[in-house]
């Protein structure tokens, strides 16, 4: 299909800074529908700020940003058709403690999308139950481990039905037991061909859904390139080294 | 793994905890008895209450009249309830004409029942709104009348209870709203309106109550043009309004500050617009956080409406004063200052009540 070669995501020459502080430099990169990207860096290289930025949770100072054909600019209403087709997932869950499980998945689409209650509901059950959690419905967040927390939170982004799905290290805050219950959930997620991006530390989940690495380093892209070759044949120093201390036990 | 010493293969029994630390022995070792400086204070305690309560019941209860035709029967050394009896009417509905009082007692009940309807939380949302609107046009129709047959009564004569009732629940119904506009101003990126809700939240708490009161009955009618007067009932109301409002806001941006930013971006990255945002997510959360210094100013406003007397207005307090002043009843300021206590303290401590009910409802299944 020539459409699915077209990029869904654009960054071209994206500049950006907190204060006097250059955080993202000279950021260009394109993601096509249903391509996986996965983007790991050591902390503070700008990785989360460059997918914060592609659904305006920061804004750019420099440069376009391009997601579904819409241009990111301080239009309101661009950015709210964008952050329609883009699901977040955060480091730190970001349930709303005080709905339950059920209203924190219908909640967007029914003030949203305008879906009846029902329909709404109806696709949060089947969300849950893909992310096998059915039965934890009717609790509220704060009743759920980190684990369960954190694939409420992949199954109320998706009950949105985005094109795109930004994940921003959704396992650093669990505990080492729960990593893999949410790590499945994404896996599967994109064997069904959901385009991501994914900021993470997890290489063995990497190198099983990548089919791009992009290596971050002090606000620059340095390297990228499929995983394969990234992870057997970096070319950077920087790379190198920081692939050294990441695999390194 | 041989240094791994296994001491227990099974689960160690479960076991009751030893008797001295449960049942009522055990509460009152933990409550009162717990060190030296705790029982002595309980002993002192015990003995002042012993001094203290049996010449209060022989006054209040023992001692007491509770008939009498004038105030000279009326000195037997106990408490004169007889005067409250007599007086009672005049407490309640002041200068409203007495063979309509049937008017401000309908009023009082239609309030009590809105009250106790607002509290049950299944209620709340658009019909309880409408509700309150039916209620609060009813109220006005039977307080001023001139419409469906009933006499037209001008508000310089509304009085006591109802008068107390509707400052203060007027009041604090649109000072909330307001209280919360001005506290999501404050927060806002516009500099404009952050500034405007700095200014008018500092200037109304930098006065006190009395001043503004004050000035909106002395000072409004200088500026305004001759002929235009503002009625003397919505002047106060006003002033209770705006005042509250400057004190509540500040409270509701303490609970807006305690929510964390994650809330907000999660909200932002499902595409829910700022105000969906704000009443969807973020207010609910920020209310339920801040419930007791909220209810805290709202007794302080309930209170405060008292002050309204110093702009010739008779509220509750304001009648039994007046009261206070008939010739054949004279001394009796104590009955009458506890009968009014009396009254202030039940609707207090049924907000505070209710309060803690609505606080622990909030916090069920939450995270903490």
């Amino acid at each position: 299909m020539a459409e699915a070669d077209l990029p869904i995501i654009e960054l071209r020459q994206v500049h950006k800074w907190y204060g006097e502080f250059h955080v993202l430099k000279d950021i260009n990169l394109e993601v096509k529908k249903g391509e996986r990207v996965v983007v790991c860096g050591p902390s503070g290289s700008g990785k989360s700020t460059m997918i914060r930025c592609i659904n305006r949770l920061e804004d750019h100072q420099q440069g376009q940003i391009i997601v579904a054909g819409i241009e990111l600019t301080a239009d309101v209403k661009n950015i709210e058709a964008i952050r329609r087709e883009v699901g977040m997932v955060f480091q730190q869950f970001n349930l709303f403690p005080h709905l339950t499980v059920l209203e924190n998945l219908t909640l967007a689409p029914i003030w949203v999308r305008k879906s009846p209650r029902k329909e709404a509901e109806e696709t949060a059950r089947l969300y849950l139950e893909r992310v096998r959690i059915p039965e934890q419905a009717d609790k509220y967040p704060g009743q759920l481990s980190g684990g369960q927390q954190q694939r409420v939170a992949i199954a109320r982004s998706l009950c949105m039905k985005p094109e795109i799905m930004l994940f921003d290290e959704p396992t650093s805050a669990l505990d080492p037991e729960m990593i893999k219950e949410v790590l499945d959930v994404m896996i599967e997620l994109a064997q069904e061909g959901m385009t991501m991006v994914c900021v993470t530390h997890e290489m063995g989940f990497a190198r099983t859904v990548a089919d791009t690495m992009v290596f971050m380093d002090r606000g620059e892209i340095v390297e990228r390139g499929p995983p394969k070759d990234f992870f057997t044949n970096p070319q950077s120093d920087r790379t190198k080294l920081f692939l050294s201390q990441i695999l390194a036990h | 793994m041989a240094n791994v010493d296994v001491t227990q293969e099974l689960p160690l029994p479960v076991e009751r905890p030893p008797a001295s630390a449960v049942g009522p022995l055990g509460w009152l070792r933990a409550n009162l008895f717990n060190g030296t400086f705790n029982t002595v204070l309980t002993v002192a305690a015990v003995g002042l209450l012993a001094v203290a309560i049996p010449p209060l019941i022989r006054w209040a209860v023992i001692d007491a009249v509770w008939s009498a035709t004038s105030g000279q029967a009326c000195r037997a050394g106990g408490a004169c309830w007889a005067f409250i009896g007599q007086k009672l009417r005049f407490i309640m509905f002041g200068t409203f004409p007495y063979e309509q009082q049937w008017r401000p007692l309908l009023v009082v009940v239609i309030f009590i029942a809105l009250i106790v309807a607002s509290c049950n939380r299944q209620l709340w949302g658009r019909r309880l709104g409408l509700l309150w609107l039916a209620g609060l046009v009813t109220v006005g129709v039977l307080m001023w009348g001139g419409a469906f047959g009933i006499a037209y009564v001008p508000d310089e004569a509304w009085s006591g209870l109802p008068l107390t009732l509707i400052l203060a629940t007027v009041g604090m119904a649109f000072a909330f709203p307001l209280a919360v506009l001005l506290a999501l101003g404050r927060r806002s990126k516009l500099p404009a309106v952050r500034g405007i809700c700095v200014a008018y939240i500092e200037l109304v708490r930098g006065v006190p109550l009395i001043t503004v009161l004050f000035m909106a009955s002395v000072m409004l009618p200088l500026f305004l043009p001759t002929g235009i007067t503002i009625d003397k009932l919505l002047r106060a109301q006003l002033a209770i309004i705006l005042f509250a409002a400057a004190y509540l806001s500040e409270v509701i941006r303490g609970g807006l500050q305690s929510i964390p930013k994650g809330q907000i971006e999660a909200a932002d990255a499902l595409g829910l617009g700022y105000w969906q945002t704000t009443r969807l997510i973020v207010l609910p959360q920020a209310l339920a956080v801040v419930i007791p210094p909220l209810v805290n100013t709202f007794i302080g406003t309930f209170k405060d409406t008292t002050l309204v007397i110093i702009i010739g207005l008779f509220d509750l307090l304001g009648t039994v004063t007046t009261s206070l002043s008939d010739a054949n009843w004279r001394g009796f300021a104590v009955e009458a200052y506890v009968f009014t206590a009396a009254f202030y303290f039940c609707f207090c401590f049924f907000m505070s009540r209710y309060s803690q009910m609505l606080e622990r409802e909030f916090n069920k299944g939450r995270q903490r």
